[in-house]
């Protein structure tokens, strides 16, 4: 049964599965594997090879954060430096403020982002007829598919001086307000945007998972003489309890990582009291004033915190309702 | 059924209140981005435009139009999107097709080295460095290289092709095709709906991308479109600018800003009917099997 195979030498590159393996045995099952399917292992090459360079290596490359960097030497850096950068950014104020920044915009986010989509699809759940529901939630997608800067620009455009929030508040005869320059304006203009982009998109996973609860369950809930509501509190929201666990993990995972092109593309130097986050700190240090190591080592603290955050709910979840990631 | 109570359908009125106004909330901006750009410059800056376009005009249309670097940029978003998009179908396909094969040697590692990265990245400085060190800058190599294969796409291709019959395979295996025959040949004819929807994913998240060319490219003209925009944007909303000598200038700027706007948007709002349907069972089938 196995192909033909004319050279015996494996094609380079794909010794790169055998070298995990620990165990002494399985040897020979790898050369029979490769003689095998060799041609399924060439496929894998390239791809292979887009993760260790564009995926791994950039991980790899985080080093930096603890060597220095040289213009025009090594991306790894020159010489190991220790925690000099680390202790640099823990004593920045600027760092502080940014990292204060980051907990609003992620907590407010959360706080907001995460239940809207939940009681928006249990509105559209209630809607009798199907193309009125469909109306909606095709109007409620639009702007998941448009480019943030598109968003952004949107944004701007409604809250400027002569934009339309502004006309409504002059007819109610309210002094103009400066949204875009306002700092104290920036985590509601933040927050607002990615509402309305995000909240109808985060329907769709809701309402999949309201398809899959049992009719039964709804009646025999109405045989124990629950109303509507009831049998929205007993049923609906304990059938849609996995989705939202698993959606509320990944919520918490991405905390740290605020929408960063987002609130790059909304600030301005007037708004940083309240606008600049963590990553924007992070690229303006880095890319913009050349200072790679500094900036490496805040985005790595970023990650960490990120991955921290992620297995701490992970795992509170699974020991508390017993869902999880993983 | 028992006959819905009479809050019930007080409840439906206000449910139906509720609805409109998340479906008027979400239009608005469109429709008043639109209004505005056919509109005039006095009559946006006197506050009439609002659902209609006032004082109708092409003008601002016609100098967009007249911008060469536009249609630059517009030709370069068209040109990064499809190179982008082959390169990411290439790999992602290749990829998906291997993870399918459940009886592959090493296929678990094979799918964890994937799925790893979905949890733990590089990070901005390390991508740029690396970037900057493979001499991509300035070229669309920036843009195409290190997005070239999305992860959740991987996983939905591979739930697909997994769900493939496996008996058309072997009977083509026996017939003497090799592997890279089975897949042109007997795989991929069988997988059009699914390689649709991956180049549509592709092309829409490559189309609306900006901050790879925002980072690696050097010049305006290399730039695409939505960096076009972004430029717009920050130039007429910088803070450096907040003085009143600028009012005149920024108020030319968000009429142009309007029409970028739309005519970047236009292409995604054209295919988002047809689209949208994609997506929203893709999604699903990626959290169903991711």
């Amino acid at each position: 049964m196995s192909t033909s195979v004319k050279s015996a030498s494996p094609p380079p590159g794909i010794e790169e599965p055998s070298g995990a393996v620990a165990r002494p045995a399985p040897r020979s099952g790898w050369r029979r594997a490769l003689r095998r399917d060799w041609q399924l292992y060439s496929l894998a090459v390239l791809p292979l090879l887009f993760f260790l360079v564009f995926r791994y290596l950039p991980m790899i490359g985080n080093v930096i954060a603890f060597r220095r960097f040289e213009p025009g030497g090594s991306m790894f850096g020159e010489d190991w430096v220790g925690l000099r950068y680390v202790r640099m950014f823990l004593s920045d104020p600027t760092f502080w403020q940014v990292f204060r920044n980051t907990l609003w915009l992620g907590g407010l986010t959360l706080v907001f982002c995460f239940p809207i989509p939940i009681v928006l699809a249990l509105l559209l759940n209630e809607v009798r007829r199907r193309s009125l529901k469909r109306f909606v939630q095709s109007v409620s997608y639009l702007p998941h598919f448009l480019s943030i800067v598109i968003v952004a620009g949107l944004t701007l455009q409604m809250l400027a001086t002569d934009g339309p929030v502004n006309h409504a508040l002059g007819r109610l005869g309210h002094d103009e307000i400066r949204f875009i320059q306002e700092p104290g304006w920036f985590r509601t203009i933040y927050v607002g945007s990615e509402i309305w982009q995000t909240a109808g998109w985060g329907t769709i996973l809701y309402l999949a998972a309201l398809t899959t609860i049992d009719e039964d369950l709804y009646e025999a809930a109405r045989i124990d003489g629950a109303n509507r509501w009831r049998q929205i509190w007993h049923v609906t929201l304990p059938g849609i309890r996995p989705t939202m666990v698993t959606l509320l993990i990944l919520n918490v995972g991405t905390f740290m990582a605020v929408g960063f092109e987002k609130v790059l593309l909304l600030y301005n130097p007037l708004t940083y009291p309240t606008a600049d986050v963590i990553s924007t700190y992070v690229y303006r240090a880095g890319v913009e004033s050349n200072s790679f190591s500094y900036a490496a080592a805040i985005g790595l603290f970023e990650a960490v915190i990120g991955l921290v955050l992620i297995t701490t709910a992970n795992t509170l979840s699974r020991r508390t309702v017993g869902t999880s990631l993983w | 059924m028992v006959k819905p109570s009479r809050s019930y359908r007080v409840f439906q009125g206000v449910n139906g209140v509720i609805l409109t106004l998340v479906v008027l909330v979400t239009l608005y901006p469109f429709v008043n981005i639109l209004a505005r750009s056919f509109s005039g410059e006095r009559q946006i800056r006197a506050g009439e435009v609002a659902l209609w376009p006032k004082g109708f005009n092409l003008t601002t249309y016609r100098i967009v139009f007249q911008d060469s670097m536009f249609w630059r940029n517009y030709g370069n978003t068209v040109f990064y999107t499809v190179v982008s998009t082959v390169v990411a179908m290439v790999l992602t396909t290749c990829y998906a097709y291997v993870l399918s094969k459940k009886h592959l040697r090493g296929r678990g590692l094979l799918v964890g080295i994937a799925v790893f990265t979905m949890f733990f990245t590089g990070g901005l400085i390390p991508n740029y460095l690396l970037v900057t060190h493979l001499g991509l800058k300035n070229s669309v190599w920036a843009i195409a290289l290190p997005n070239a294969i999305s992860v959740f796409n991987l996983l939905v291709m591979k739930a697909f092709f997994e769900s493939l019959p496996t008996e058309l395979e072997e009977a083509a295996q026996i017939d003497g095709l090799s592997t890279y025959g089975i897949l042109l040949r007997i795989v991929l004819p069988l997988s059009k709906a699914v390689v649709a929807t991956m180049v549509l994913f592709y092309t829409v998240s490559f189309w609306n991308s900006w901050f790879s060319a925002f980072l690696y490219m050097d010049h305006s003209d290399l730039m695409p479109v939505t960096v076009y925009l972004r430029n717009l944007i920050a130039g007429a909303t910088g803070g450096g600018n907040a003085g009143a000598g600028t009012a005149e200038l920024s108020q030319v700027g968000a009429s142009i800003q309007a029409v970028t706007i739309v005519l970047t948007a236009l292409p995604i709002i054209c295919v988002y009917p047809f689209v949208q349907r994609f997506f929203v069972s893709g999604v699903m089938l990626g959290a169903v099997k991711g």
